[in-house]
């Protein structure tokens, strides 16, 4: 079976691994804080914030990455002002695959941490308060170490359905072998090669096992995590 | 001295409390739902009254013209919740110390924790957290103990086992309290001074003896609830029938059960629907306590029952009858009748120290 995976392949599976790991990474800090905005605070806007968070979910993928394509394309009004103030370039480049891959990523890892932290009984922060702990010390002793199950199966969320991004990603940057070509678009230019089913094969078989591989990881970090912040 | 004067609209009602607590236990006592949760949660910060001021000592906490108000973590309020709310993550040692290491030894020893400190909270029985709670508040170096019936959720042996705590910080630390609850036993055994609060308003206060026999405060507390407090000494012990012979200024009880060393004070809580009364001096009775008192007062609540005020001595004690009796014997003001109290009325949950 590995011997149908030819250097394009791996190619494919390795360049796909990095953009859903940055892509995790990056979208990650970002999801927590809005996680924890939409969980505890009250403020105008929340409701076009949840939506505005949502909405890459219920987009059809095509259009998320027609919108980046406008916004951060080299032309876009992000996009350029990003390559002229810091020289970065999304367009039909590998961080632009993981941009694609973080956006439509987001609301699944925001969901998941948003859980974790209505999980948090406020009463024990506030009986921290009451022990002398300042805000940020609460935070950091008592609302981080109990959200870090959430956090950790929203990653792990987030990094797999990093790894499976295809429309957004084919839209935004296309599929350029060893710069945007990952393992979803890899599959789906294979079958349009006659003669290509044991690579194709491949290449699905890898998917699964990365797949089940994150669930089992997430699964496994859930219990223990969950082990470690009731004590039982 | 802690002084509170703090309204908060609440939505359903408004809180509007006003009372001065002075040394001891001061304790919060209200049906549920009549906001005492709410107040103790202003005095600790995690509520912001509308207007008013909360001083303990000199420090001001809260003072609304000034729009002053100070986080709940600089004020050095130690706080014991109803559900402990220990820190699941952290083990017995790591919560008692999470705020501070005061006294340590000796409070792990006052509360007999020295063999949890390894543990987890989700392996703790429900007496032990309390114990627990109330331990990480005192490690603060409170200049104030919240307790908001930490009692609440203990069954009965779980209560008796925590309670003599309680009482032992009464007598030996300094700290002030504010202790919640809806148990009059508790707050007899417990509280030097008690406020009494419904639908967010004080209707009674003063010290816990005086206020709970008032027949005005028996429609407050519940006609089952109510009966008076009196501190008593240990006059003698009838060793050989189980029984404890008690002196106050209004003569001498007896009671069940071995109650202490002699002339050690002991408080006792008289339930009025346990004492009877007699115009006459009654003979050939089982009862051993009949205490020759004077009316005060009679007082006719809304139902068949009436609360009948009387003094012995220079203690207070309280009565329910029906009114069909009170009526046919004529009870008054200012006439001397006999109480009669039956010596197992008297529960051990009705006696502290």
């Amino acid at each position: 079976m590995i011997n149908a995976l030819g250097p394009a392949e791996w190619t494919a599976i390795w360049l796909s691994l990095r953009v859903a790991l940055v892509a995790t990474l990056a979208a990650l800090p970002v999801a927590i804080w809005v996680a924890y905005i939409l969980a505890r605070k009250s403020f105008p806007g929340r409701q076009l914030l949840n939506g505005l968070v949502h909405l890459p979910l219920v987009l059809p993928p095509v259009v998320t990455g027609y919108l980046l394509l406008v916004l951060f394309g080299q032309q876009g009004p992000v996009g350029s002002l990003l390559y002229q103030t810091f020289g970065i370039s999304f367009a039909f480049r590998w961080t632009g695959a993981a941009l694609a891959a973080a956006i439509m990523a987001f609301p699944l890892m925001v969901r998941a941490i948003r859980l974790g932290f209505e999980a948090v009984d406020p009463g024990l922060e506030a009986a921290a308060s009451t022990l002398g702990a300042s805000r940020m010390r609460v935070w950091r002793t008592v609302t981080l170490p109990l959200v870090v199950p959430g956090i950790l199966a929203g990653a792990i969320l987030g990094f797999a359905k990093a790894l499976g991004e295809f429309g957004a990603t084919i839209t935004f940057v296309a599929a350029i072998p060893g710069e945007t070509q990952t393992i979803p678009t890899a599959i789906y230019g294979l079958l349009q090669v006659p003669g290509s089913e044991p690579a194709v094969l491949s290449l699905v078989i890898v998917s699964v096992i990365l797949a089940m591989g994150a669930l089992i990881l997430s699964e496994w970090l859930a219990r223990r995590m969950a082990k470690r912040v009731t004590g039982r | 001295m802690i002084t509170v004067d703090i309204q908060k609209g609440l939505g359903t009602f408004d809180l509007d409390v006003q009372f001065e607590a002075p040394k001891g236990v001061t304790a919060i006592f209200g049906r549920s739902g009549s906001g005492k949760t709410s107040l103790v949660n202003a005095v600790a910060g995690l509520l912001r009254p509308d207007t008013g001021r909360i001083t303990v000592g000199d420090a001001v906490l809260f003072d609304g013209a000034t729009r002053q108000h100070l986080p709940p973590h600089k004020r050095r309020i130690g706080y014991v919740f109803q559900d402990a709310r220990l820190f699941p993550h952290m083990t017995v040692q790591r919560n008692l110390t999470y705020g501070g290491a005061h006294d340590a030894a000796r409070v792990i020893d006052v509360l007999g924790l020295s063999h949890l400190l390894e543990r987890m909270p989700a392996g703790l029985s429900g007496g032990e957290r309390q114990r627990v709670a109330l331990g990480r508040a005192l490690m603060c170096d409170p200049q104030l103990l919240l307790m908001d019936e930490p009692l609440a959720a203990l069954d009965a042996p779980r209560k008796a086992e925590i309670l003599p705590f309680i009482e032992r910080l009464r007598d030996e630390v300094e700290t002030p309290m504010l202790y919640v609850s809806h148990d009059v036993s508790e707050v007899a055994r417990l509280a030097t001074t008690l406020v009494v609060l419904e639908a967010g308003h004080v209707v009674a206060s003063g010290p816990v003896g005086q206020v709970l026999s008032q027949p005005e405060t028996m429609p407050l507390v519940g006609v089952r609830a109510a009966g008076a407090v009196i501190t008593t000494k240990v006059a003698g012990r009838l060793l050989d029938d189980g029984l404890t012979e008690l002196a106050f200024s209004g003569g001498r009880l007896i009671l069940p059960g071995i109650l202490g060393v002699l002339g050690q004070t002991i408080r006792v809580r008289i339930p009025a629907q346990d004492v009877i009364l007699a115009t006459v001096a009654p003979e050939g009775l089982s009862a051993l306590n009949v205490l020759p008192v004077e009316i005060t007062r009679v007082e006719q609540g809304r139902g068949p029952g009436v609360a009948v005020g009387l003094r012995a001595g220079n203690d207070h004690l309280l009565a329910r009858v029906t009114r069909r009796s009170a009526l046919r014997m004529n009870l008054a003001v200012g006439q001397k009748v006999y109480a009669i109290i039956k010596a197992t009325a008297v529960g051990p949950e009705d006696i502290g120290q």
